[in-house]
């Protein structure tokens, strides 16, 4: 029997992304529904599927649904386990992996956000914040090309999908990321040689311009 | 066979979630109490980036955050099963452990605060309950007919609410409220390694009557 699988997503999310970058991985054919955040509309499927948070991502897998992006991505690597492992096998690093993934979503996305969404001092402070954060997971990369070593996994998937919302930080901040964190760049540009991720992050021209039009309705530009 | 050592700190329910994962598989471990007003060395080590308890180090491995070490405990001793085989099951249970973390904050809020603002918190932390009532549904523990992970990380409500409660002042869970949420209390209450793990209440109350005093005095100052 076919399975079924749809995934209810946001063009710009990171988090939508990491979903996307993992069904790639495994090679999943999946049906895409875009919700319509912009304009805050939500499907009667989107909050009939995730009732508790109302929030994309969600995957529906023959009907029955996952929701928060770590956690579907976990629940694909362990149900299409035959290809492309994403989590590594061994528990320690395993539990490394899971450490600096929940690391990124305790501190990155508010570090980032208040980049674009604040101004003046407070900018400012969010850009050293998030610069600091940055460094710290540098320091997990090494020499490594990717994360948990030679291999494309879970912790790189974490990360790589906040890359197409760099260049949005840097023109709001007017600061470089590379020029502090040359060798996550590299990494980045690494991993975006992979057609998983190449295809499922948004163009960051157009995260740029959806920023733009949110700080005009902040009054924050 | 390696060493297992548990870096906690009395009354820590994020420490007695690992201590019944390790007694419901059998798992010898020196238990280490951290002094969190001095830090000690040995646990800044441990944990340098979030510098909090509980650690579990194994084999001189340090493995910091709760969660990650229940999931941790679950792989390297597979005896006694806190967590299904089936992906979509493991999912679920992954979302209610995320859930509880997630709200965490609501329950400090509701317990360090006091006038408007506590009934503020009131509300959001029933709300909160009420998602664990329905997410729980008539199912003995969260896990189905035996204990599990989201059953330990939830753990707290059984043992620390009522104490919480009673030093605030201010009741949370009526006793007409929640009735499948009051028989998983009394159901988890009942399973012998939570039963011989558990604070005592009168403890529990004199702890959580002298920080509430702390944090009314310090929001007060």
């Amino acid at each position: 029997m076919a399975d079924e699988v749809v995934l209810l997503d946001y063009w710009a999310s990171m988090f939508g992304m990491r979903a996307r970058v993992a069904l790639a991985e495994k090679g999943v054919k999946y049906e895409y529904r875009e919700e319509d955040l912009r304009n805050k509309i939500k499907s009667q499927l989107l909050l009939q599927m995730n009732p508790v948070h109302k929030k994309i991502p969600v995957l529906i897998h023959n009907g029955k649904p996952v929701s928060e992006s770590l956690i579907i991505v976990q629940y694909i690597d362990e149900v299409w386990r035959d290809k492309a492992p994403l989590l590594p096998s061994e528990p320690y690093q395993k539990a490394h992996s899971r450490f600096w993934a929940d690391f990124i979503d305790k501190k990155l996305y508010d570090a980032c956000s208040k980049i674009w969404s604040t101004k003046g001092e407070e900018r400012e402070a969010a850009k050293k914040d998030f610069i600091e954060i940055l460094k710290q997971l540098e320091g997990q990369l090494g020499d490594k090309p990717y994360f948990e070593g030679e291999k494309f996994g879970f912790l790189d998937i974490a990360l790589i999908t906040f890359y197409c919302w760099f260049h949005a930080f840097e023109t709001c901040g007017n600061f470089s990321i590379e020029a502090e964190c040359p060798k996550l760049i590299a990494w980045a540009k690494r991993c975006m040689q992979r057609e998983s991720v190449s295809r499922s992050l948004a163009d960051e021209k157009k995260v740029y311009e959806l920023v733009l039009g949110v700080q005009k309705m902040l009054g924050v530009e | 066979m390696e060493e297992v050592k548990l870096l906690g700190a009395w009354p820590s329910p994020f420490c007695y979630r690992v201590i019944w994962a390790l007694k419901l598989k059998g798992v010898k471990y020196e238990y280490v109490e951290e002094n969190l007003t001095t830090k000690s060395e040995r646990l800044l080590q441990h944990n340098p980036v979030h510098k909090k308890i509980p650690v579990l180090v194994h084999g001189g491995k340090p493995i910091p955050e709760s969660t990650i070490i229940l999931e941790y405990i679950e792989e390297v001793w597979p005896q006694n099963p806190l967590l299904s085989d089936e992906p979509y099951e493991r999912a679920m249970a992954r979302f209610w452990i995320k859930f509880g973390e997630d709200k965490t904050s609501v329950f400090i809020a509701y317990f360090q605060s006091i006038g408007e603002e506590q009934e503020k918190a009131k509300n959001e932390a029933q709300e909160a309950l009420k998602t664990i009532e329905h997410g729980l549904g008539d199912k003995k523990f969260f896990g189905g007919e035996k204990i599990g992970l989201a059953d330990l990380a939830l753990g707290w409500i059984a043992g620390w609410l009522g104490a919480m409660e009673e030093s605030a002042g201010l009741k949370l869970l009526e006793p007409n409220m929640f009735p499948h949420l009051q028989a998983w209390i009394r159901n988890f209450k009942e399973v012998p390694e939570i039963k011989e793990n558990t604070p005592h209440h009168d403890e529990l109350l004199a702890y959580f009557k002298s920080l509430r005093e702390r944090s009314i005095a310090s929001a007060r100052s």
